[in-house]
């Protein structure tokens, strides 16, 4: 409690959001997960020091924080672009091909590896297992727009019209 | 306490029906998450825009205080099922159902059928087998050959309009459950009705509210497992768009059934839908006093939180999902005890899956017997199965528990297609069901009726639903891999078989499908697959070796050609190609030449290219590349 006290004065107004998320909780230590999500979408990642203030606050050790955040996929540690483009590998778009999908995408957005957001913070590209869009195989989201039966000149027109709405 | 102001749903749901009745028409736009990707909304726009400018009286909500007569009701649906042929409309009581309809198709629609009640014939769907037009649902063999229940009033009723569930007779089960009958009586009835647990593992759903029933209370809890991973299965989060209120009932007929009174409703964060239309359900209930404290003037609470998952696969195992609510790492404990003796914050839990929950409402409604009369003897009622992979028609159905494979695939699913993307009868390889829990179905399982017991005694099992039809043109050992891959990468680590094991057994099926498989391989990879089974603690962990185990069962020539002869006979497994070019095909066209990553291919322009196998790392880059199909990958 003591923590809480002395970080609020500086902390305040830099985590203003965060204490209003908090609050809205309760500070319930059993809500971190939906805190944490309500903090990734205000940051869109998980800075290190808020989830260290997210500790102090709930009064829980910040490993077990960090260790929530390191199990579940959502969570991202590190900042992501702009726009998330996340390619379905669900069974049915596997079959159906999402490998020629991603690789286009790599190859148009120069991504590959452990490369997974552009350089301009524009895109980060991502695979998730199922959209639940099988109907649609093969289906890609970005942000929170589906875009189902995408082959790879279609999923690159795509990126090219995001880069254009960008002025790119 | 307040005052017992009981909610009255009959006069609601009949206030909403009169109104409706004085409507000529009820345009319905499938608004699920498939035909909304389509643009199914600028459809919704464009008709409501289109009729107001042609002086028709199309009303997007209806005015159940002060009903009037006007020419329609439009309205959105949940998931109509036909995905692929999205998006939808359908017209009552015209009985006429639209595939693909674009903006552009509106004013067509509203001078021919709003204006002059006849169809538009080209928006019709087309049966590919016949070339006839179908008007609507009994006329299209996709619709006409399940039998929908569960899914009967997804993709026809409003989700985000609870009156239009009140009005077709909704939260009438749950009155019921409430004011006429005891908890014992509840869990009799379900017990009666045989409903096995649509989640996956099939458990008799009342001896699980039964078990819970008995623990000293209160504080018991309702948990809706909406957390649906398997890649390849949408069952659930349509019927979470497409009805949410019959989910919510289903939860409190079972908080009556057990004594809870408090509820959560977890969903995968992938289903954005689904969680704004859960959400939005609850509200709404609550508004009317139908979620609450009071319920049905019994003095009786029962309260919803919506809770997101946050991308575990794992959470789909019930104390793994417990765990996750609880602000955990979603790990799953060891059982016993069961979530019915101590579950969420130690406290006896129900945890049931959505379908299984959907379903609840249609049992006390109509009585245990008559849900009987569908499905088989050990396995009553329906099941929603996700149809998808290389076959005509894909999207969500529903059929009978007993339905064979081969009405699903053939009948429902309108034949396998090839590589060429038409219908061939000789097409047909296997189905995937049950995702990475599950199994594969071949050829002699064909007329096996699907249930239950006969799943799981040849290897496979329902799991939650997911088919995914296969043709000759797929790799199962590629697929093994698939699945070995995803439960590898979801494998919470919590115990050493599962953790280890799924690792080294993706590394040996890596071998097999990169060409440096011995002898040892197989055997090693069957014991493996065996004690991972055997020694793991959740259901994730002795399920996972079963896509492993089932494809060596029926398809152990497969592995062994990638094994002994390093050649994959579907020529998926790029590693196993060694590309070669048919001099007589090949145009000299330099195209693959300048595609190849590594300088392997060489020759003249106009004259035929050579591929130095030394060279070739045998990514297949040229097999894709060339437009005269002159090289071939074996």
């Amino acid at each position: 409690m003591s923590a809480t006290a002395e970080l609020a004065p500086k902390a305040g107004r830099k985590y203003e959001k965060v204490l209003q998320i908090l609050d809205g909780n309760r500070r319930d230590r059993s809500r971190l997960v939906p805190i944490l999500q309500a903090v990734q979408e205000e940051y869109r990642y998980l800075p290190e020091e808020v989830m260290t203030l997210v500790a102090t606050s709930l009064g829980i050790p910040a490993a077990k924080v960090f260790g929530v955040a390191t199990f579940y996929s959502h969570f991202a540690l590190a900042p992501k672009g702009k726009y998330v483009v996340r390619v379905c590998d669900g069974t049915a778009c596997h079959v159906k091909g999402t490998q020629d999908l991603v690789d286009a995408l790599q190859a148009r957005l120069g991504l590959g590896g452990s490369r997974r957001t552009t350089p301009d913070m524009l895109f980060t590209l991502e695979t998730v297992s199922c959209l639940g869009a099988c109907g649609l195989a093969p289906a890609m989201v970005v942000n929170d727009e589906v875009h189902g039966q995408v082959d790879a000149a279609g999923a690159c027109a795509i990126v090219d019209g995001i880069c254009r709405e960008e002025g790119l | 306490m307040s005052a017992t102001v009981e909610v009255d749903l009959e006069g609601l749901g009949a206030a909403y029906r009169a109104a409706e009745a004085m409507q000529k028409r009820r345009v319905v736009i499938c608004a699920g998450t498939g035909c909304m990707a389509n643009g199914a909304m600028k459809v919704f726009e464009a008709l409501r825009l289109e009729a107001e400018a042609q002086g028709i009286d199309l009303a997007v909500e209806l005015d159940y205080e002060h009903p009037r007569p006007g020419d329609g009701l439009l309205t959105g649906s949940g998931c109509q099922g036909f995905c692929q042929m999205g998006p939808l409309l359908s017209l009552e009581p015209d009985g006429i159902v639209y595939c693909k309809v674009r903006p552009a198709d509106v004013p067509e629609i509203v001078r021919t059928t709003l204006l002059e009640g006849r169809p538009v014939e080209r928006l019709l769907y087309q049966d590919p087998g016949t070339g006839e037009a179908c008007r609507g649902h009994h006329e299209i063999p996709f619709y006409a050959r399940q039998q929908r229940t569960v899914l009967k009033s997804c993709g026809s009723l409003d989700p985000e309009n609870v009156r239009e569930y009140l009005a077709q007779g909704g939260y009438r089960a749950a009155a019921k459950a409430y004011t006429a009958m005891s908890p014992e009586a509840v869990c009799r009835e379900i017990l009666d009705s045989g409903l096995r647990g649509r989640g996956g593992g099939g458990f008799p759903t009342g001896r699980k509210w039964e078990l819970a029933r008995v623990q000293p209370g209160p504080g018991k809890y309702v948990v809706c497992n909406g957390d649906e991973g398997d890649p390849g299965a949408f069952m659930d989060r349509a019927v979470m768009e497409g009805n949410p209120h019959a989910v919510l009932e289903g939860m409190l007929i079972a908080a009556r059934a057990i004594g809870a009174d408090e509820g959560y409703v977890y969903v995968r964060a992938e289903y954005p839908l689904a969680v704004a239309r859960v959400r939005r359900a609850v509200r709404d209930a609550e508004a009317l006093g139908i979620l609450g404290g009071d319920l049905f003037g019994t003095g009786l609470a029962f309260r919803v939180q919506v809770m997101e998952g946050a991308g575990a696969f794992v959470c789909g195992e019930e104390t793994a999902l417990l765990a996750s609510i609880e602000g955990q790492r979603g790990m799953p404990m060891p059982k016993p005890p069961f979530p019915a003796q101590s579950g969420l914050n130690g406290r006896p839990t129900v945890i049931n899956n959505v379908e299984t929950l959907a379903t609840i409402p249609l049992i006390l409604a109509q009585g245990a017997a008559a849900y009987r009369a569908l499905g088989t003897p050990a396995s009553p009622g329906t099941k929603t199965f996700a149809l998808t992979g290389h076959v005509r028609n894909t999207g969500l159905i529903e059929v009978p528990f007993g339905t064979s494979l081969r009405h699903i695939v053939f009948e429902v699913g309108g034949g396998v297609t090839g590589k060429d993307g038409q219908v061939a009868e000789s097409a047909f390889k296997a189905v995937q069901i049950g995702g990475p829990s599950g199994g594969c179905l071949t050829r002699e399982h064909l007329d096996l009726p699907m249930d239950f017991d006969n799943l799981t005694r040849i290897g496979a099992m329902v799991g939650s639903g997911g088919l995914v039809v296969m043709n000759q043109d797929t790799c199962m050992v590629a697929v093994a891999r698939f699945f070995m891959q995803f439960t590898q990468n979801e494998s919470c680590g919590k115990c050493v078989p599962c953790r280890e094991g799924t690792r080294q057994m993706l590394a040996l099926l890596d071998d097999i499908v990169e060409g440096r498989a011995t002898a040892e391989t197989l055997p090693l990879l069957e014991l493996l697959a065996r004690n991972v089974k055997l020694g793991s603690l959740c259901g994730l962990g002795k399920t996972a070796p079963n896509p492993v185990l089932s494809t060596l069962l029926h398809f152990r020539a497969e592995y062994e050609a990638h094994v002994q002869r390093k050649v994959c006979p579907s020529r998926v497994c790029k590693a196993l190609m060694t590309p070669a070019v048919d001099p007589l095909l090949c145009k000299g066209c330099t195209l693959c030449a300048r595609k190849c990553p590594v300088d392997a291919i060489s020759g003249e322009r106009k004259a035929a290219h050579r591929i130095d196998p030394g060279k070739c790392i045998r990514c297949g880059a040229c097999v894709e590349t060339c437009k005269f199909n002159a090289i071939t990958g074996a």
